[in-house]
């Protein structure tokens, strides 16, 4: 018998920890007019609308006082955490910057081709005709983490301070009304004492609060849990593990496969597929994305994406080439039910991914965050210029717009088709060439923690590393840039003594290495079993939020550094 | 006292650094960072004016391409009163030379008491700018400091030489290069990062301070980098199995002594 | 101009530095090959007969300051900078060390010359001298050349071997009146030692304990070892963050890095991590029981087994070896 991880919560309390009322004497406090939580594209779309909005609206500006924007990001840089595809929909760009010539937009090239191929361990058959949700033609090829650098740029020139190395650790909330964001201190040791460079956090203080923290949002966690906002279905997610390669041959389409490496069937619940797409003439993307629902202990998504390389259709495509870069991230992958109940509160208003604004089918949701964020905007300055903190217009520009409709659209498709990104509508083309044994089983819906694990063979057909094609997980975390301070508090927070089942489940999920069982229990087949945690190699995808642990925010700045992914 | 702190950009240290093929120098392009030695020198300078010496202000100056700007914004939040950036396209490809004869210049026209630098760049690691500049400017000067008090118009330093700790007092004015045993830098506060962008940045051209043209960039270069090639493929290893632990201790002390580490 | 002036420190002493003594060698090999001569400047007391064997390592004249202190940099510029105006010298080499980079350096001010630093080889190249420097971790190495003369070449640390193939040097008294700013750096000390904390940067050999070593008492052995050869011990993050060894200790990405002689890797797997923080160590040597280990794949001799037999045996056979 396995164990699901639910069954061994984390030790944490967001709504209790992560909210708080303003602590800071006044004259501490740093008073800002819109705190913006997350240089992602939600956040900086928000920040760019709300630069141009102010410029039109110079007594709402003077009130906002000598900061009217702060944008909070963990990250070194905006896009230091970012990481998606990403094959972008234009049409936000064009709304936010409508001067600006796609050719000025950081993005490879517009989509022409694309193809999805079903593979099996040694042929890949194309699924034709296209699948409709896999059409990417007009799209843009784009590096998220160099998007939030060009959009960070933009929100600058527009006034905005953007507030790298801040991690946005605690919700202030007064009378229930949301009054801005505590940063998190730095300078702590391994057991939280305060070390010679402490340096504590402050109280920002804002008008309005604007949570666009991305998958897996620390504050979104915490406010849906203290203003009761979770939507009708939990949240679910799904892992992506991401790789750059320079290439000698520059790839003609965009591709997307479905199949092996993962497994079909029920028993596995592996369900997810590749994307490679081209960077330009010299680089390609490729990456793996599985659902968190699977139930092998062992399964790696990290391994099973190198096993994916020893594919020949995908080692052809990679022949001669390096890697680059690397990295991970979870999509949330609930869609429309997953919504909150609300997407505003007194104070507060969230958008983009935190409040699963994905198109699950489709692949899509850069466009979606940044629209959400330009409405934020809109919504803010029509209030603050009433002097009201009621935010509810925003959800009203939200529901007439592409974004709901569009997830509306998509909504049942987690019925029949819950099974996320890649599954979709292309399920009906592969049953049509499988003649039905793809994809099969049955279908749940559970939350992703609440599925027991049991150690199954996933890893056993896992290829050996030889870092030059085929790479360990400690050599992808060394190219994500992550060089996180090895003293630093703990910022896992897990059971540390879970069945094996469970202490396997993070072990194998874990991209950067960060969970281990130690030898001795491994080699004596304990049922109970340790976990040792090493948090410094953490890129923050959020898997273990996913899958029965719960991420909270390191010192900021640390993480990874991507620069291209 | 009017403390200056000479500071550079460097690419991060997580980025995988790499030479641009065409011109042989470093490809810039990937993330940037305030060098990390540099902050060592701007923590030394807070610590002088914090250990009670009348320090009047502290000044972060660079030589640099406009991105540049981030670093001495880093700098200021972490304590400088205002930033010099002294940034020219006569100065793109100046060597070691030409690079502290320019810095030289835009310190001379602030007057310093006393110049702090780190001791090296994450990208260059070249340890000796402290000591080009300070020739320039005819001070005494001392590199890879480790500690440093400051009496008067004295300071005292200590350094790791060729046979032990160096004890050595110095005269000011002086150009002080520290190494990163000096101190554990501080994090910038929230308000100070705020604030960096609203100290004064003084931005100049190499006329501004005197910068003769033909003595800095490619033509004021004294080395040119001719060729950039592999280092020599390191032999594979030998790889033996132990079967017989005496057998292998013998294997591994004539290992060691065909090498002369024994 | 011609010829390759040679800085050549001492301690208090006089015994000479032996980088010092490599760079001589190195330059009179250059300087044959350029048809010049190769000098040596020594500042302070330095008797006539030791002044003059410095002709063993090919050098025809020493420059000899008397009244310049040793042990700080900026008199020596000035010494060197006379010398190499007077007599109208073509490059200053230096044997690595901190007062070679301030000396260097001093002098590319004072002469407005080009200098490179970290030279792991110098080449002649139609009749001037070409600098190898290795760069970027030591993953390319950039030949570097000398726009105008002179030249400085500050090398690395242990780059040129001494070579004992000439006789006597000439040695001659330099006169040099130094810089108002030469004088006002005075040594108070020098060359304290402070045993206590081993600076692993520092260490000539290195055992580096890995997680092979299976429990915190065993950094015992690793200890015994480095005792017997004389070398300092070193860590993996794994075993600090463990508790096993100082964080002091800890070498790698998010330690320090270092290029001993030799690296014996106990236990150690090898990780990315850890690699960068000692992979330009010149001798690598891994002890490991995996044999999947990474270390294996750039190490230069590595013993797949139990560190736990090897490593006491290897203990004594070098401790019998150096007593005998």
């Amino acid at each position: 018998m396995g164990h699901a991880p639910s069954e061994f919560p984390p030790p944490v309390n967001p709504a209790e920890e992560f909210v708080t009322g303003i602590t800071d004497p006044e004259e501490e406090r740093i008073e800002v007019g819109v705190a913006i939580v997350g240089g992602g594209p939600g956040g900086l779309a928000c920040a760019v609308r709300l630069g141009q909005l102010l410029e039109g609206e110079p007594e709402l500006a003077e009130r906002l006082g000598e900061v009217p924007v702060a944008v909070i990001e963990k990250g070194k840089t905006s896009g230091a955490h970012l990481l998606s595809g990403a094959n972008m929909r234009p049409s936000a760009m064009q709304e936010l910057f409508p001067d600006l010539d796609p050719s000025d937009w950081p993005v490879y090239q517009e989509v022409e081709k694309d193809a999805v191929y079903l593979l099996t361990k040694k042929a890949a058959l194309p699924l034709k005709p296209m699948p409709p949700n896999f059409r990417n033609h007009g799209n843009y090829v784009t590096s998220v983490a160099k998007l939030g650098r060009f959009l960070q740029e933009k929100a600058e020139e527009l006034g905005a301070y953007v507030l790298s190395e801040t991690a946005a650790d605690k919700l202030l909330v007064e009378d229930r009304i949301v009054r801005g964001i505590r940063s998190g201190d730095k300078g702590r040791g391994k057991e939280g004492q305060e070390l010679g460079n402490f340096e504590p956090g402050s109280d920002v203080v804002a008008k309005a609060t604007v949570l666009a923290e991305g998958t897996l949002g620390h504050l979104t966690g915490a406010a849906l849990d203290y203003f009761d906002l979770h939507g009708s279905e939990p949240q679910r997610w799904e892992l992506g593990v991401k790789e750059v390669w320079e290439i000698s041959e520059p790839l003609d389409r965009v591709i997307h496969t479905m199949g092996w490496p993962l497994r079909k069937g029920a028993r596995w619940n592996e369900f997810g597929g590749s994307f490679i797409y081209p960077m330009g003439e010299d680089k390609l993307c490729i990456g793996l994305v599985v659902g968190l629902d699977y139930t092998d202990a062992t399964f790696s998504c990290h391994d099973a994406l190198q096993e994916l390389k020893t594919h020949p259709f995908i080692k052809k495509l990679l022949d001669g080439g390096k890697r680059v870069a690397w990295g991970a991230k979870t999509i949330p992958s609930g869609g429309y039910w997953s919504m909150p109940k609300r997407l505003s509160v007194p104070g507060m208003v969230m958008a983009g991914d935190c409040v699963s604004m994905v198109n699950v089918p489709e692949l899509k949701g850069i466009h979606y965050a940044m629209h959400a964020g330009i409405y934020a905007a809109e919504s803010i300055v029509e209030s603050l210029k009433q002097d009201s903190v009621n935010f509810e217009s925003y959800e009203r520009r939200v529901r007439k717009s592409l974004i709901e409709e569009d997830l509306y659209r998509s909504r049942n498709m987690r019925q029949p088709f819950s099974k996320g990104f890649f599954v979709g509508g292309a399920i009906a083309s592969a049953m049509t060439v499988t003649k039905g044994a793809f994809p099969g089983g049955h279908w749940s819906s559970e939350d992703d923690a609440e599925h027991e694990m049991v150690l199954g063979e996933a890893s056993e057909s896992y290829p050996k590393p030889d870092n030059e094609y085929i790479f360990d997980k400690l050599n992808s975390v060394f190219l994500s840039g992550n060089a996180t301070r090895d003293d630093a508090p703990n910022h896992i927070r897990i059971q540390e003594r879970v069945p094996r089942e469970v202490a396997q489940t993070w072990v194998s999920m874990c991209p950067a290495q960060v969970y281990e069982i130690p030898e001795d229990q491994l080699e004596s087949g304990a049922d109970m079993v340790d976990v040792h945690v090493t948090a410094s190699n953490c890129v923050q995808c959020g898997a273990i939020t996913a899958k029965g642990g719960r991420l909270t925010l390191p010192e900021g700045g640390d993480g990874p550094l991507y620069q291209e992914v | 006292m009017k403390i200056c702190v000479l500071v550079k950009e460097v690419p991060d240290a997580a980025v995988d650094k790499r030479i641009d093929p065409e011109t042989k120098r470093l490809d810039r392009s990937g993330e940037k960072n305030l060098n990390p030695f540099d902050t060592h020198a701007l923590e030394a300078a807070m610590q002088v004016k914090e250990g009670g010496s009348d320090v009047e202000e502290i000044v972060a100056v660079t030589m640099g391409p406009d991105s540049a700007v981030r670093a001495l914004h880093k700098a200021v939040a972490l304590g400088a009163d205002r930033s010099v950036h002294l940034t020219d396209a006569a100065l793109e490809n100046s060597d070691v030379c030409a690079t502290g004869y320019a810095l030289a210049k835009v310190l001379e026209s602030e007057g310093p008491d006393l110049v702090l630098l780190g001791q090296q760049s994450d990208d260059g690691e070249c340890y000796t700018i402290g000591a080009v500049v300070a020739d320039h400017l005819k001070m005494p000067s001392l590199t890879q400091v480790i500690k440093m008090d400051v009496a008067g118009d004295k300071l005292t330093c200590e350094r790791q030489a060729e046979y032990g700790y160096d004890t050595v007092e110095v005269e000011l004015p002086a150009v002080i290069s520290v190494g990163d045993a000096i101190n554990e830098p501080r994090y910038p506060s929230l308000k100070a990062i705020m604030g960096a962008k609203k100290k004064p940045l003084d931005t100049k051209a190499i006329g501004d301070v005197g910068i003769e043209a033909g003595q800095v960039g490619t033509e004021g270069s004294q080395t040119t980098v001719l060729e950039l090639k592999a280092p020599p493929a390191k032999e594979a290893g030998e790889i033996i199995e132990d079967e017989d632990t005496n057998e292998t201790v013998e294997k591994i002390v004539a290992w060691l002594d065909e090498r002369k580490l024994i | 101009m011609a010829g390759i002036l040679v800085y050549t420190l001492h301690d208090d002493e006089g015994n000479f530095n032996k980088n010092s003594l490599g760079a001589l060698s190195e330059a009179a090999k250059l300087a044959g090959e350029l048809g010049t001569e190769a000098s040596a400047v020594v500042v302070g007391e330095v008797a006539d007969d030791a002044a003059a064997g410095l002709g063993k390592y090919g050098v025809t004249k020493v420059y000899r300051a008397k009244s310049a202190p040793e042990g700080l940099a900026q008199p020596i510029v000035d010494v060197m900078a006379k010398v190499m105006t007077d007599n109208d010298i073509s490059y200053a080499l230096f044997g690595g060390g901190l007062l070679g980079f301030e000396i260097g350096a001093g002098l590319t001010a004072r002469l407005n010359a080009g200098v490179t630093m970290e030279v792991t080889a110098v080449n002649v190249r139609d009749g001037k001298l070409v600098a190898e420097r290795p760069i970027l971790q030591d993953s390319q190495i950039a030949d570097v050349g000398y726009v105008s003369e002179p030249g400085i070449i500050i090398g690395r640390l242990n780059a040129f071997d001494e070579n004992e193939t000439g006789g006597t040097a000439e040695v001659e008294d330099v006169e040099v009146e130094l810089s108002e700013w030469s004088t006002k750096a005075k040594m108070v000390t020098r060359g304290e030692q402070r045993g206590a904390d081993v600076n692993i940067e520092d260490a000539d050999i290195l055992v580096g304990g890995g997680r092979g070593l299976g429990q915190k008492e065993n950094f015992e052995l690793a200890e015994q070892l480095a005792d017997a050869m004389g070398g300092a011990v070193a860590a993996t993050r794994a075993v600090v963050d463990a508790g096993w060894y100082p964080y002091a200790a800890q070498i790698g990405q998010t330690g320090k890095t270092v290029a001993p002689k030799l690296y014996l890797a106990a236990g150690i797997s090898g990780a990315i991590q850890h690699k960068v923080g000692m992979q330009n160590s010149e001798n690598i040597l891994a002890i490991n029981k995996d044999q999947n280990a990474p270390i294996f794949e750039f190490c230069d001799f590595g013993v797949v087994g139990d560190l736990h037999k090897i490593m006491p045996k290897l203990t004594e056979a070098i401790k019998a070896k150096k007593g005998g």
